[in-house]
């Protein structure tokens, strides 16, 4: 039986990470590298690395921490943040990671994730959606419209027509943000990831709003995800994954325990 | 020389790097004359399977693989490359190499399984294999695909999965072994796999 994964989400800002604060074991929480490795051992069933880096040399800073990553770690990760172009996701692809996220670039210019999908195959693209709940209307029917600059830009796009479109257009895999929820710690949009998840045909990762392994396990069953998305709760040493999959062990949820 | 085979279907860098993290230095190679010089092949590969079958005879390696399989020599296929090995595959209505005998067939949909097949998975053994020996039971692998390779000899099948049916993810025959699955994104168990087949022969009694 497919295993459910927990994948935790570091953010790296100019080759550092930017959150992690209480690791022990001489973990250098600054370093991703460090980070990854440190998730690697500790049972993580891939990784995702969120670009936020602001400076101009941006894209050689995070290649480097993209190879340094690959070198260490033999699970699959994603890149995400920055991702504009085919060469953006080649370079990303060519320094070891597995899979490109592209999230702002594919609403503003779809044709992205079918030239993606074309050169890399749609098992390298995931599409990152940042959701907002709103009135249901027109032009927004299932009451979830897609945002972008963090929440700040509403687009005007339907998210599930726009997951739907992404599949159409070759999307391999869908990581599936609630801006409501993201930095609550209160649990995932379970409406909305339920939505998404039984209706397109691709796997969908549930992100925001992890603060406990029940959250996990009500987005796995309830949310009807595939994978889970953590950061917070496990980047400040609150649970271990090893934690984490124990208790959806207990409660029947398929997760990989021997690594 | 170990060579890994590259007919452009997708990305070879974690292979590589899982290699180097085992202290080998893989010659990534699409020349056929590299490829017949080699002691141990390497032929992975994502994509579909009509396109690989044309890069492969437009650069010549269809002939270099069948030398080498004639030649004894331990090959390792990894995901497309396990299911190119067979005669043919309904992905395209492909004729393949041919290696061993039987197909490549889509994964069936069942209940709300979604297609591809894409996480972390078991294999259910079935008989003892050098390659595939000291793994716990307990162990997962990374798989992503919608087709499977289904060998016309159940005696071909080493190792089956569960996702909504039961589908060969390990088969082997001859000098030939190959995985459904990423043991390059596997983790340590992946990677013991790859030590053991450095170590293989390439010798195997059914």
């Amino acid at each position: 039986m497919l295993s459910k994964r927990i994948i935790p989400c570091l953010d790296v800002r100019d080759g550092r990470t930017t959150k992690g604060i209480k690791f022990k074991n001489n973990v250098d929480i600054g370093d991703p590298v460090a980070m990854a490795r440190h998730y690697y051992e500790a049972g993580a069933d891939e990784l995702v690395f969120y670009d936020i880096t602001a400076s101009s040399d941006r894209r050689n800073i995070m290649i480097d921490v993209v190879r340094r990553v690959a070198a260490e770690i033999f699970i699959p990760f994603s890149v995400g943040g920055g991702i504009r172009n085919l060469n953006d996701m080649r370079d990303v692809l060519l320094a070891g990671a597995e899979k490109v996220s592209v999230n702002s670039a594919a609403i503003l210019e779809p044709g992205l994730i079918s030239a993606g999908a074309q050169a890399f195959g749609s098992q390298c693209i995931v599409l990152g959606m940042d959701v907002k709940r709103v009135a249901p209307s027109e032009a927004i029917p299932s009451g979830y419209e897609m945002v972008i600059h963090g929440g700040r830009t509403p687009m005007g796009i339907d998210a599930l027509w726009w997951a739907q479109e992404a599949v159409r257009l070759g999307a391999g895999e869908i990581c599936l943000n609630s801006i409501d929820a993201d930095g609550t710690q209160a649990g995932y949009e379970l409406t909305l990831t339920r939505m998404i998840s039984t209706t397109v045909p691709i796997p969908v990762i549930a992100s925001g709003g992890a603060g406990t392994p029940e959250h996990l396990y009500e987005v796995l069953t309830q949310g009807r995800a595939d994978a889970a998305l953590i950061a917070s709760m496990v980047h400040y040493g609150t649970y271990t994954i090893a934690g984490i999959k124990d208790y959806l062990a207990e409660r029947q949820i398929p997760v990989r325990v021997a690594w | 020389m170990i060579v890994i085979i590259d007919y452009q279907a997708g990305n070879l860098t974690s292979v590589v790097r899982s290699f180097k993290a085992l202290g080998i230095e893989g010659t990534v190679t699409q020349d056929p004359a590299v490829v017949a010089r080699a002691t141990r092949v390497i032929f992975p590969g994502v994509g579909a399977a009509g396109k690989a079958m044309a890069t492969l005879r437009e650069l010549g390696l269809d002939q270099a693989l069948r030398q080498c399989f004639e030649r004894g020599i331990p090959i390792f296929g990894i995901c497309l490359g396990a299911q190119i090995i067979l005669e043919g595959s309904d992905e395209n209505a492909a004729a393949c190499l041919g290696l061993l005998p039987g197909r490549t067939k889509a994964l069936p949909r069942v209940d709300d399984l979604k297609i591809p097949h894409m996480g972390w998975n078991r294999v259910r053994f079935l008989k003892p294999h050098p390659v595939f020996k000291d793994l716990p039971v307990a162990a997962e692998y990374y798989f992503v695909h919608s087709y499977y390779p289904a060998p016309d000899r159940t005696a071909m099948v080493l190792g089956v999965t569960d996702y909504g049916i039961d589908f060969p993810s390990a088969i082997g025959w001859r000098n030939v072994v190959a995985t459904q699955f990423h043991p390059e994104k596997s983790g340590r168990f992946g990677l013991k796999i790859l030590e053991n087949f450095l170590a293989w022969d390439g010798t195997y009694a059914e």
